[in-house]
């Protein structure tokens, strides 16, 4: 936990480093935009005081970093709001996409990879493992941009962008909305999520089909639907759901590039305007808060074993 | 002695694996050569031959479950029918039991009890199993144990118990007794005998031979990939007795035969001579040793030497 | 079919995927002036013997651009994985070879990285490096080295406890001397195919984060810059300005993939059985 804290600490300070030298300068690019212009003089006053020329960097972090102890990610220039809330909003829309393609890849990545394991060079294994190679080698916008023609332009069944419909009143929209426009990306990060997964638990398979005790399991006349249930399924879920804890970081930068392309309005997207258009309170906020679930993550796989692994949680230290 | 029923007859077995070599030649490693063993109900075979001869390829070959780039040749008779892999298939885990080295052989994440009875949750398997672990002084507490949880003495007892989860005419045990004290292999050992008195069919594959002299009725001496000789352990009461110059050279490095050992290794695979594997270690060596020799009866046993 | 011998096709492999790959970069190369080419009089053409991959908006050939586009992606991505990958030696060996501290202190920075989004990583290190071509190489070489650096470390940790490494240390043999004729010919595999499987990363990395804008500028013909700009024309149909530039990406990708597994299969003295 400590430690945790600790890298998400690092985490702010490498953040925070990486825009202070930035040649980019937030005020100067923002200047002639609308955002900074509909500001007012104390709100530019209070920024130039927050990004001031000749407060030296190490004092303006801690300057930050105290309001963000206290909950004050301080104001987005671009969306003119604190940042706790652009990102509130924002984090909403994107975790129904994240949760569902986690859960999607998830399931399917480890039944396929389970699948190729059982029989290494199997026809099935081979049309598994090259289908999961490609999709691994496929940026996953193009990806979206692929779905997209097919889905929206050429059979005209789901919309083109935007997390509800454009026009329409925030009250009037319905989950059903939500959901039709949720499709095309989830489905598209869930294939992108895949991949991995899939090769992981295939690589954990085949080692545990050429282990000691499936030989024996064999030997004693279990047959390969026992072995599987009785042996493969048990040994290959621990560090499957591991890997797919650790890999939130992943279904982030995935959908960093997905909700661009589809204009969903999480926090992706959020990020890459933010990125653009200077505003480096809200590209701060976003950073950590990824951290924080990146870690997150990282945290429960670990713990996870704790609690699956009965070498770990009846016999001590042993591992 | 009456004739008894053989159970297991193997017939100039072998067993290959393809390999690269440097380069792009694809070659063919013949790991096991002209393997010949028999085995007749109620006793118990020992094949003898150093680590790392490839003794374990033999219950996999029985079993069925050799590595998929494995070449198996020579018959199996198991019963008096050609064991195919559709009678392996049937068999194994049933008729024909395997008792592995270690409990590594044994599924880290499932409990002892279920993964004895293989996952099955009815009441006859929990039983048979209940009465195996009384025969065994095992407690009831041991079966919802994982394998990491057992001691040391626990262990054996417990991998002998899932050879009896069927009906057993064959148990083949692979080097079941690694690295153990000499108190704990004559119990092990005492497993194995009580269920051949019983009247399954052994075969004890080790490369111990003072081990395999106090428990087994006969003794097959293996030599890189070849069996060399066949014989009663009695045989091995004197070195005269004996038939082959490698089976002799193991009589002398037994302790009491005063621990002399012959010079040289067994050769490797790839380099093994023409004919008898052994002649280029063997005082009576001549160049007939370099032809193929035949396995052949000499006093009640067999032997694979032109000059015994 | 002929069946070839494992060894063999794998060599095969290998040599395909080079032999395309540094062909496409050559020629992409040859090209770059001709792929800024407009001409009106044909523009928005469907793909057709003339025009392979179709024209744009401004009559410019989709295919020339294409590989123009692919041939400054493995350009940059060879030039970043190259950074990247020094770095991974570099800082693996300290970690395993300067004591506990530095140990740690790189553990944590491998940590540090690790715990950002790749993508916001790049995206707040081309911020830092003023976005553009400089953003997107450090960007790149920054977040790539890690995972090569752990299994650098991991392997140089193993060689020190290595038997012969400390025998060779009792005869007085010098440190330098270890390093180079002991565990240089030992590490060198690994890093080599490391670096070669880190090029499909680099290259897709580049891309991505060329196409949210934080890369190469929109006048270069970048794959990232090609496909952000197809999709303005996706509803009006233009499908061909999408399909063909990331179909070739991807075909790309999988070749260096293919190269570098087939050099692992290739080095790996545990595959003689396959």
């Amino acid at each position: 936990m400590i430690r945790m804290l600790l890298l998400l600490f690092f985490v702010s300070v490498a953040a925070f480093t990486l825009v202070s030298v930035s040649p980019i300068d937030p005020l100067q690019a923002n200047v002639g935009q609308a955002a900074l212009g509909a500001m007012s003089q104390e709100q530019i006053a209070k920024l130039s005081e927050y990004w001031g020329v000749g407060i030296p960097p190490v004092e303006r972090f801690f300057a930050w970093a105290g309001d963000f102890f206290r909950g004050d990610m301080g104001m987005s220039l671009l969306y003119r709001q604190p940042v706790t809330k652009v990102i509130g909003v924002k984090l909403v829309n994107s975790l129904w996409l994240m949760a569902i393609a986690w859960m999607l890849s998830g399931i399917v990545g480890f039944i396929l990879g389970i699948l190729s394991g059982i029989r290494e060079g199997s026809l099935l294994d081979r049309i598994i493992k090259g289908y999961s190679l490609v999709i691994a080698s496929t940026p996953a916008f193009w990806l979206a941009l692929v779905l997209l023609m097919v889905f929206a332009v050429w059979l005209k069944v789901l919309p083109i962008g935007l997390s509800v419909p454009i026009g329409v009143e925030a009250s009037g929209v319905t989950i059903a909305d939500r959901i039709q426009h949720a499709i095309l990306p989830a489905i598209t990060l869930s294939i992108t999520g895949v991949a991995n997964i899939t090769l992981h638990t295939r690589e954990k398979m085949i080692e545990v089909m050429e282990s000691d005790y499936v030989l024996f399991a064999k030997a004693r006349g279990e047959s390969t639907y026992r072995i599987v249930k009785n042996h493969a399924l048990r040994n290959v879920l621990l560090p499957a759901l591991t890997l797919q804890f650790a890999s939130i970081s992943e279904i982030f930068g995935g959908s960093v590039l997905v909700e661009q392309v589809f204009s969903y309005p999480g926090l992706g997207q959020a990020a890459v305007t933010a990125g653009l258009g200077s505003d480096v309170p809200l590209l701060l906020g976003i950073t950590v808060i990824s951290a924080v679930f990146v870690f997150g993550g990282n945290l429960i796989a670990n713990l996870l074993y704790g609690v699956i692994d009965p070498r770990i949680r009846r016999g001590g230290s042993r591992a | 002695m009456k004739e008894k029923k053989t159970v297991l007859n193997i017939r100039d077995f072998s067993v290959s694996f393809e390999q690269y070599e440097r380069g792009f030649h694809k070659t063919v490693l013949p790991v096991i050569r002209n393997l010949d063993v028999t085995v007749h109900e109620g006793e118990m075979v020992a094949v003898v031959g150093s680590s790392g001869s490839g003794k374990s390829l033999l219950a996999h070959g029985i079993l069925g479950i050799l590595p998929y780039n494995a070449t198996m040749g020579g018959e199996i008779w198991y019963d008096g029918e050609l064991l195919t892999p559709k009678r392996q298939k049937m068999l194994r885990g049933n008729e024909i039991v395997l008792v592995p080295q270690s409990i590594a052989f044994l599924d880290p994440l499932m409990k002892i009890g279920s993964q004895i009875r293989k996952g099955k949750k009815d009441k006859a398997s929990k039983a048979r199993l209940d009465k195996i672990f009384e025969g065994y002084h095992l407690k009831e507490e041991v079966q919802g144990l994982y394998p990491f949880e057992l001691s040391g003495g626990m262990n054996r007892r417990v991998l002998v118990s899932t050879a009896l989860m069927g009906n057993p005419k064959l148990v083949i045990a692979d080097e079941p007794t690694p690295g153990l004290h000499m108190d704990m292999v004559r119990r092990v050992m005492s497993h194995f005998r009580e269920l051949a008195d019983k009247g399954a069919g052994v075969l004890l594959i080790t490369h111990d031979l003072e081990q395999a002299l106090e428990v087994a009725d006969r003794v097959v001496v293996f030599y890189a990939g070849t069996t060399v000789e066949d014989a009663a352990a009695s045989d091995f009461q004197a070195q005269e007795t004996l038939r082959h110059p490698y089976s002799k050279a193991l009589w002398r490095a037994l302790p009491q035969n005063g621990f002399q050992f012959i010079k040289g290794t067994q050769p490797y695979v790839k380099e093994l001579p023409d004919g008898c594997p052994f002649g280029p270690r063997c005082e009576y060596c001549t160049a007939e040793c370099q032809k193929e020799i035949a396995y052949r009866e000499v006093q009640g046993g067999r032997v694979r030497c032109v000059h015994a | 079919m002929i069946r070839l011998n494992g060894r063999i096709k794998t060599v095969v492999l290998f040599g395909i995927a080079i032999i395309f790959l540094i062909v496409v970069t050559m020629v992409g190369a040859f090209f770059s002036e001709a792929a800024m080419v407009t001409d009106f009089s044909r523009k928005d053409l469907a793909p057709g013997a003339r025009y392979l991959f179709g024209t744009d908006w401004l009559g410019r050939d989709m295919f020339i651009r294409t590989l123009t586009g692919l041939s400054m992606s493995i350009r940059i991505g060879i030039l970043a994985a190259g950074v990247s990958s020094v770095l991974a030696l570099l800082l693996g060996t300290l970690a395993a070879t300067m004591g506990k501290a530095v140990d740690a202190a790189i553990t944590w920075v491998i940590d540090l990285v690790m715990g950002i989004p790749h993508i916001l990583l790049l995206i707040l290190i081309s911020y830092a490096f003023g976005k553009g071509f400089k953003g997107v190489v450090i960007g790149v070489a920054l977040t790539h080295w890690t995972s090569l650096a752990r299994v650098i470390r991991g392997e140089v940790l193993q060689l020190k406890e290595a038997l012969y490494i400390q025998t060779a240390k009792k005869l007085g043999v010098s440190n330098a001397q270890i390093a180079w004729k002991h565990m240089f010919p030992h590490l060198y595999p690994q890093f080599l195919v490391g670096l070669i499987l880190m090029f499909p990363h680099a290259i897709l990395h580049e891309a991505s984060i060329t196409f949210l804008g934080f890369g190469l500028p929109p006048e270069q013909p970048a794959i990232g810059v090609i496909l952000s700009e197809s999709m303005k024309y996706l509803a009006m149909g233009r499908w061909w300005l999408a399909l063909f530039p990331g179909l070739f990406l991807v075909l790309t990708v999988i070749l260096f993939d293919v190269a570098g597994e087939s050099l692992r299969k290739l080095l790996d003295p545990g595959s003689v059985h396959k």
